[in-house]
């Protein structure tokens, strides 16, 4: 159970767009120069302790010795750290400017809302009728930009994809934004960086680059509202979920389900994992959370359902349906 | 009855149970105070072994997120507020009054309420985490995750009102430690001729006087939006997230440097007398000192990267990060120079000294990682940075501070700590602590953030983790065996003499444990190590009186003699005012009317903490002269 939800890159030292790949850029010239300074802060360690001849307490102590020469050497020591640091200074600049300069002609924009503990998720589009809402998955197109609006509904946030870009805070009362592309397809994992209660630790961000024909087969499927359920389980289950508590906080684009409470589930069942990264999506994790979601993630806003064992493979089998 | 027996009863603490709250000797106080600290250590610790349990392996269960996140915000809040800032002033406390030839610190009975304000808090904190109400929104506390809306309860405000103790102990220290060193130095020691641990906890003490009131404010404004419904920090109502983090990493920047600027100054004490020379560049050290203090204000935005503020503001926090690094690295090399010039003595505390080559350097280079924000926006908040943290605290601070524990537990005690016990204990820790923080660097670029109670398998996070929690036990050991060193000391040390180590600040020349007057003749001071040139006259400052509370004030650029002061008797006063500080201080989370009412006894307390007494006015009187 466990490989399904920590699939995907989730390594700064794994870059895999250009975000990621110029902040790796400058942190091996920092490693290097760093790595310099430290060594030879350790030699002149190793040589003073080498050199300096030992004493006791008994030893007469030198009481004004002749400091010019030792205090030359400090000089020069001072000069060349300076110089180090200014080289440093200088190439954080210029990584800061290059990743201000990401190319964003025909950027996709994205909205992300941090929520205690998932996310929610606008794709914009110029087109009005070409928007949706979906959440805890993040799918972006090969080699396209995207701009990702950040917002958050409760406490701050922050969201990480070590491997696409440097992470930036979701603040309440706050917009901020954050650009990036991804240059290689497959799953990333991305997590949210800033302390944010209870599940701090399973807000994860499952991210998924696709080549652009698989990202608009599956943007065209995501737009579609939820098909009717095709058999009487599923139709059985459709009525539980509808008539229950569910609808109190979820929504379920084609139903009289709206609420904005908890995740988007009109197509749940193309996700690839239950509460923000908590479970892997399948029959048995998904009847496991619905009946008892605090058992995997405590803290979790979400309340146990109370289902009879009938009802709750109704229930699961319509939430399987949501494809 | 001799001169010895007279000091004695006249500054000793009164004996007896009733006896042991009233005292205020600076040497009773300050034996206290560390012991204090260290076992807030010792327990914020603890709890870092629990956690560090529970992070062993992948989605372990040991304990629950409820739990684990109370416990790393205890462990961090002790360890910053209640370990490392008050250690020093604890250390400053004993030693400076010593160091600077006085027989008191300033203040004395100030000196002995903010041990009982500070000891009151943690006693506060720790009852509300073992009721189960322990805060659990982070050291810092950010809003509005800490605001009534999303921490209800009382768990919040137990931390709010655990700053206010920390920073109200923590600024009369300050101002304690500015007096005694300004105005109660021996005779000659003019500015130029301070001990550098002197000059630290006077710079150190200055910060405090300048960065506590930002969290003071925020503190108590996080208080009033919880408890009287104000929105300060409230977007919806025209408040700000944002606003909290600026006042807080105003404080908590600057925070960092007054815990390491002490210890740069033990490490100066203790380099110049295991090298059997002064330190190199004594006016570049002070200035270096100064330099970073005036810089450390200059930083709070790297905290802050990762949100919306201006890009081209964060340069400027960059360049200040990158910039911090000079004068320390200026102190490293004189001290590099001291040593490579001076005849060493390589016993205990001289290694703890040297560890911090190794282990501050290299968090150094972590920090000035940090100050790049590009790096930063990759690397914050994750275990990168809990290894840079501990990289400098525990190499910057702790290190220099148990080496100072090694180097004046003689004059404390007047026993020598086991040497071979301590080098086992010495290797002990430096192994653990690289074992435990090491692989977290890795772990941070690897992904892994900071604060989460459990993490997936799959990550590649697995090894590193369970040798981090390895380590931990390591430290623990460590630790347990520095504990076992002290206590057996204690019992059956080798008896140290006035000077075990030849060194040549001042509170060498006194016995060990010093006498309760600290000096029979207080000293007149010729140079920067006075005990390594001797023979100047006069050696010693005469008349003043043995059987009053007399001290010799000076002046504070030359130390020239000013007048006589009398210093107050031990009184039980300053401890019912720090306990009705504390009913005030604790009721105000319950009810804001504790404000009004609870200030009537503390008004009280200090009325007759300050009440004249008959004879000392008399006394006075007879003193006064008609011009």
């Amino acid at each position: 159970m466990n490989a399904s939800t920590s699939g995907g890159w989730q390594d700064a030292l794994l870059a895999h767009g250009p975000q990621a790949a110029q902040v790796l850029d400058l942190w091996r010239i920092t490693l290097a120069v760093c790595t310099l300074v430290f060594a030879l802060v350790l030699l002149a360690l190793l040589v003073a302790l080498w050199r300096a001849p030992r004493g006791t307490h008994e030893t007469a102590p030198q009481i004004a010795p002749d400091d010019r020469k030792p205090l030359r050497r400090v000089g020069v020591a001072i000069a060349a750290s300076t110089l180090l640091l200014l080289a440093l200074l200088v190439g954080s600049v210029v990584t800061d400017r290059a990743l201000a300069q990401l190319g964003l002609r025909d950027a996709l924009h994205i909205e992300l809302t941090g929520h205690q503990w998932w996310w929610s998720i606008h794709y914009d589009d110029p087109d009005p009728s070409r928007t949706f809402d979906t959440a805890n998955e993040l799918h972006l197109p090969l080699g396209r930009p995207a701009i990702l609006t950040l917002r958050s509904g409760d406490v701050i946030h922050s969201v990480w994809m070590p491997s696409l870009a440097g992470k930036k805070d979701l603040i309440p009362g706050r917009t901020t934004t954050l650009t990036l592309r991804a240059d290689r397809a497959g799953l990333y994992r991305g997590q949210c960086a800033e302390f944010c209660g209870a599940q701090h630790a399973w807000m994860a961000l499952p991210v998924s680059v696709d080549e652009p024909a698989r990202f608009d087969a599956w943007a065209d499927a995501q737009r579609a509202t939820a098909k009717p359920p095709g058999d009487e389980l599923a139709r059985r289950g459709q009525r539980l979920v509808l008539g229950g508590d569910c609808v109190m906080c979820h929504a379920i684009r084609g139903t009289d389900a709206g609420a904005r409470q908890g995740p988007d589930l009109t197509h749940l069942a193309a996700r690839g994992t239950l509460g923000a990264g908590t479970l892997p999506n399948d029959a048995s994790h998904l009847a496991a959370w619905v009946s008892n979601p605090a058992a995997h993630k405590p803290g979790v806003n979400m309340p146990s359902a109370t289902f009879s064992p009938d009802d709750l493979q109704a229930v699961v089998a319509y939430l399987r349906s949501l494809q | 009855m001799n001169v010895h027996e007279t000091l004695d009863r006249t500054w000793r603490d009164p004996g007896g149970f009733v006896g042991w709250f009233c005292a205020v000797n600076h040497k009773t106080i300050g034996l206290r105070f560390i012991a204090t600290t260290f076992v807030f250590f010792a327990a914020a610790g603890a709890l870092a072994l629990v956690m560090r349990l529970q992070l062993a392996r992948p989605r372990n269960d040991v304990i629950g997120p409820d739990l684990y996140n109370q416990l790393f915000t205890v462990h961090g809040t002790t360890m910053m507020f209640l370990f490392a800032v008050p250690v020093m002033q604890a250390m400053a406390t004993y030693l400076l009054p010593l160091m600077l030839g006085s027989r008191s610190i300033a203040f004395p009975r100030l000196n002995a309420y903010a041990y009982w304000i500070y000891l009151f808090g943690c006693l506060m904190l720790y009852a509300a985490l073992f009721c189960g109400a322990g805060p659990d929104a982070g050291w810092f506390s950010y809003v509005p995750l800490a605001g009534p809306d999303y921490s209800p309860g009382k768990r919040s405000d137990f931390w709010a009102q655990l700053i206010t103790f920390s920073e109200m102990s923590g600024l009369l220290e300050s101002i304690v430690i500015i007096a005694t060193i300004l105005k109660l130095r021996a005779p000659g020691m003019a500015l130029h001729r301070i001990p550098l641990f002197a000059w630290a906890m006077l710079v150190t003490s200055f910060m405090v006087m300048f960065a506590m009131p930002s969290v003071m404010f925020a503190s108590t404004a996080l208080i009033t939006d919880r408890l009287v419904g104000t929105h300060f920090f409230n977007p919806a109502e025209g408040g700000d997230a944002l606003l909290w983090q600026h006042l807080f990493w105003f404080f908590g920047h600057p925070e960092v440097y007054f815990i390491f600027i002490p210890a740069l100054g033990f490490m100066s004490q203790i380099i110049a007398t295991f090298s059997r020379r002064p330190v190199v560049g004594y006016a570049a050290m002070v200035l270096s000192l100064i330099a970073t203090a005036f810089m450390s204000f200059g930083l709070w935005v790297h905290h802050m990267f990762a949100t919306n503020l201006p890009e081209l503001g964060k340069a400027f926090f960059t360049a200040m990060s990158l910039m911090i690094a000079l004068p320390t690295a200026l102190q490293i090399f004189c001290w590099l120079a001291t040593l490579a010039t001076g005849r060493l003595v390589l016993k205990t505390p001289l290694l703890y000294v040297l560890a911090f080559f190794f282990i501050l350097v290299l968090g150094g280079l972590s920090g000035v990682m940090l100050g790049m924000v590009p790096l930063d926006l990759q690397v914050h908040d994750t275990y990168f940075v809990v290894a840079h943290l501990h990289y400098v605290l525990i190499g910057g601070a702790v290190f220099p501070l148990i080496g100072a524990i090694y180097y004046w537990f003689p004059k404390f005690s007047g026993r020598l700590l086991d040497e071979r016990v301590g080098k086992l204990q010495f290797w002990l820790f430096f192994i653990g602590f690289n074992l435990t923080f090491f692989p977290m660097h890795l772990l941070g670029l690897r992904g892994m953030p900071r604060r989460v109670y459990t993490y997936p398998a799959g990550m590649g996070w697995e090894g590193m983790n369970l040798l981090a929690t390895v380590g931990a036990f390591v430290i623990a050991l460590s630790v347990v065996l520095l504990v076992a060193n002290v206590v057996r000391s204690v019992l059956r040390g080798t008896a140290a003499g006035d000077n075990p180590w030849g060194a040549g600040s001042l509170e060498w020349a006194t016995s060990s444990p010093p006498s309760a007057g600290n000096f029979v003749h207080p000293p007149v001071v010729h140079g920067r190590e006075p005990l390594w040139e001797p023979g100047a006259q006069p050696a010693v400052v005469a008349g003043l009186a043995d059987d009053r509370r007399e001290v010799l004030v000076t002046s504070v650029i030359d130390a020239q003699p000013d007048h006589r002061a009398i210093f107050p008797t031990p009184s039980p006063w300053p401890f019912v005012s720090a306990a009705a500080t504390t009913l005030l201080f604790v009721a105000s989370i319950f009810t804001p009317w504790a404000v009004v009412w609870a200030s009537i006894p503390v008004a009280l307390a200090v009325i007759a903490w300050f009440w004249p007494s008959v004879r000392e006015t008399l006394a006075e009187k007879l003193l006064e002269r008609s011009p």
